[in-house]
């Protein structure tokens, strides 16, 4: 499912940082950057998205160099990825704009530097880490969090004000960083999915699915058709309770109370169908190096019936939503992303298709059964909160399409294997899947039988720093709407 | 139109716990020994190998203990020994004592009495209004999808007395949730210091309750318990809406008598099933 490409790994950083601007140029999309510490120094490792798959392509900063040239002043979205290596291993990125603390709350103790042997020293967090940016007369800063109102996940937001508008937002994420990828280092490969599942915990069946992938592919395993789509139905499943969750927010924000109590009773629908199929509401435990742990409890007729009727309710209530005109207005022009910023930063998932960047895992880079089930790729050009909503309930409606077409499939194809053997030897390889937030990428390293190093990047990582864009005339009680938009988790971002 | 379209499908509320739920008692809880001659067969080496968390251990030949509180719910005990482990069901997993959550339990019940008079006496006060408050210590995300859906119409909370609070001032009780992110620390310690007594912390989930899988980490502190004093341990890789709800009525002594014995029953095996959801 995955493709390596050549590694160039003597030519150098500079060298790298060329032929990744050529590539960019040339329309292919940065997916990743990140560092690995190796006995030769530190491994850069870029990953390059583009139709037909994902290539890697390696650089080393010889031993003993304390920097190296920033790619960010080059390719914008290289901004998070750079300050996330300076915080892992303490390198620093000459030319960086802003290089400040990004997932670690602190700077001053030796560096976790993935990739090593042995555990870090547990960090310090200090307080006073990040300098606030508020300059100019009469401009304050609302710190909005680490602790929120409702119930949501750890983040601070930096709303810069000068009373009304918001001119600029700043994010801490450290807060809940919990050093994921250094846990999965010395793990075996069988027990990393369950990291995997819980690093992102509302997108497990993503998470789970790229990871899986990676090591299939180290270890030349072919997944059974049966596996593959049961692996379709889980996925989609998934991303059904995440979409339904946005909606849940930006009606509960706009203070429609029946729309937040109907779509909150969908939610809880799909996730007891999830239940209901695999034990595990969320799909956990599901998907397994090599396939799936076991077949749908649930009969096809019972499955089919049930998805029939979660589609009929959902599909009015969505109608009903969509012709809501006050809710409407709350979304219409509010949080826009340009699609210029959006192409150029290769915007993921909903966020970069609605505002026109057509790329979908599923489509452009098939896995699982997604080759042969057919999906439809929808996007808008306008990238306001209302057309992310509208890339979701289009996506919603699909969903049900290739739910359906799964249990049919499975059905036809009768009872197979569902698992085959995998055992991966050393090697190393990329698997990637399109979560509900966009796609998940997942970089897996194996020696002697164990993880040496496990790269995950998450859709919300790359999108949440998208953020800074889009307040352009917003003022503060749009923020709901726009976070609300944006669907993404916090876990998966701190790392 | 909305105020139509909600009368659409009549009442989804469940009665729990005033009336039975098949739902809430069809909830997976943690793993569970359901015999425990059979376990005590199972070599050392051989019971490190079924559970990744090192949740099973063997304090000596024979005694076979499963740690339900750092249990992951990832089955892989119950699917190599179906005859040893079974899935504890029914949402009653928490418990007011973190050592009863080891089972078969060496806590004795009227311990567990005790503690969770000393619960009730504490909670006394709250009568039937009880504000909530959620802090995230380092969660995955889902334990807080499965806090939010105690407001969906399926579950309700207000119709029990319960509502959630953005201001630590005015919260009885604070839901915790993560694997104690250490830049969390503060943030925790202030907003428990920020409540007014009488109040009461609920850890939520197995990441909470001891760190979950994430741990150990040079970012996390290995669960909640070494920050802020914890109450009830609510184990769970997420806990269900239900073993929340069920946890919260622990926490005020308004959990109905049959299921008071909570998961020391679990714990003997009675309420153990093989493979139910």
């Amino acid at each position: 499912m995955s493709s390596r490409a050549e590694h160039d790994v003597a030519a150098g950083i500079p060298a790298l940082w060329d032929r990744l601007d050529g590539e960019v140029a040339a329309g292919r999309r940065l997916a990743d950057l990140f560092g690995t510490a190796t006995s030769g120094g530190l491994l850069l490792s870029a990953q390059l998205a583009g139709p037909g798959g994902i290539s890697t392509l390696d650089a080393l900063v010889p031993p003993g160099r304390a920097s190296y040239p920033a790619l960010t002043p080059r390719i914008g979205a290289a901004f998070w990825y750079e300050r996330e290596i300076h915080d892992l291993f303490g390198i620093v990125p000459e030319g960086h704009p802003r290089l400040e603390p990004l997932i670690l709350p602190t700077s001053a103790f030796r560096r976790p530097e993935p990739g090593t042997a042995g555990a870090p020293v547990a960090i310090e967090p200090d307080p006073g880490i990040l300098p606030r940016h508020t300059t100019g007369p009469g401009l304050f800063t609302i710190p909005h969090g680490p602790v929120r109102s409702g119930v949501v996940e750890s983040l601070e937001y930096l709303v810069e004000t000068p009373g009304e508008d918001i001119p600029h937002v700043n994010m801490r994420i450290f807060y809940k960083h919990r050093g994921i990828e250094k846990r999965f280092e010395g793990m075996a490969p069988g027990d990393g999915v369950l990291l995997a599942e819980r690093t992102e915990g509302i997108a497990s069946v993503a998470h789970a699915l790229a990871y899986c992938q990676a090591i299939e592919t180290i270890a030349g395993a072919e997944v059974p058709w049966a596996a593959a789509l049961i692996r379709v139905l889980h996925a989609e499943l998934e991303r059904l309770a995440c979409h339904l969750d946005v909606i849940v927010r930006l009606a509960d924000g706009a203070g429609l109370a029946v729309a937040t109590a109907r779509f909150g009773w969908h939610k809880e629908l799909v996730l007891r169908l999830t239940g209901q199929l695999s034990g595990s509401r969320f799909g956990r435990g599901v998907v397994v190096p090599g396939g799936v742990s076991s077949a749908p409890r649930t009969d096809p007729a019972d499955m089919l019936a049930a998805i029939g009727s979660l589609e009929r309710q959902i599909t009015a209530d969505v109608r009903l939503l969509m012709g809501t005109a006050s809710f409407l207005d709350r979304l219409r022009r509010t949080g826009p992303l340009l699609p210029e910023r959006a192409s150029e930063h290769g915007a993921l998932g909903p966020i970069g298709r609605a505002s026109g960047v057509r790329d979908d895992a599923r489509q452009a880079r098939p896995y699982a059964a997604y080759g042969s089930l057919g999906t439809a790729v929808t996007s808008r050009p306008e990238g306001d909160a209302l057309a992310r909503l509208e890339v979701r309930t289009d996506e919603i409606a699909d969903s049900f399409h290739l739910l359906r077409q799964a249990v049919d499939e499975l059905t036809e194809t009768g009872a197979g294997p569902i698992r085959t053997a995998c055992e991966p030897a050393d090697g190393r390889a990329v698997g990637w899947a399109e979560a509900p937030q966009g796609e998940v990428l997942y970089d897996v390293r194996i020696e002697n039988a164990l993880i040496r190093r496990c790269r995950s990047r998450s859709a919300s990582f790359h999108n949440l720093v998208l953020m800074h864009e889009v307040f352009a005339g917003d003022i503060l009680t749009d923020f709901p709407f726009i976070e609300a938009s944006f669907g993404l988790s916090v876990g998966g971002v701190a790392g | 139109m909305w105020a139509l379209r909600g009368l659409r499908n009549g009442v989804l509320t469940t009665r729990w716990p005033d009336r039975p739920d098949d739902y809430a008692a069809a909830t997976r809880g943690p793993a569970a020994v359901l015999s425990e001659a059979e376990a005590g067969a199972i070599s050392a080496a051989g019971l490190t190998s079924l559970c990744p968390v090192a949740a099973i251990s063997q304090d000596q030949p024979g005694s076979v203990r499963v740690d339900q509180g750092r249990c992951i719910q990832c089955g892989r005990c119950i699917a190599a020994r179906p005859d040893v482990f079974g899935w504890a069901a029914g949402p009653q997993s928490a418990s007011g004592s973190r050592a009863a959550l080891v089972v078969p339990a060496d806590e004795t019940p009227a311990s567990l009495t005790a503690v969770s008079g000393q619960l009730r006496e504490r909670t006394r006060a709250l009568r039937r209004s009880v504000h909530l408050r959620h802090v995230d210590a380092g969660s995955d995300g889902s334990e807080e999808w499965e806090i939010m859906a105690l407001l969906n119409p399926v579950y309700d909370i207000h119709r029990l007395g319960m509502f959630f609070t953005a201001s630590p001032r005015h919260a009885d009780i604070l839901l915790v949730t993560g694997s104690g992110a250490r830049g969390m620390a503060a943030p925790l310690r202030e907003t428990y210091e920020a409540m007014p007594h009488p109040k009461l912390v609920i850890a939520v989930g197995t990441d909470a309750v001891s760190g979950g899988i994430v741990s150990p980490s040079y970012a996390t502190s290995g669960g909640v318990g070494s920050v802020v004093p914890v109450d009830i341990w609510l184990p769970g890789s997420p806990p269900s809406p239900f073993a929340i709800l069920s946890a919260l009525l622990l926490a005020l002594g308004r959990l109905p008598a049959a299921g008071s014995a909570g998961p020391a029953a679990a714990s003997a095996g009675h309420a153990a099933t093989g493979d139910r959801q």
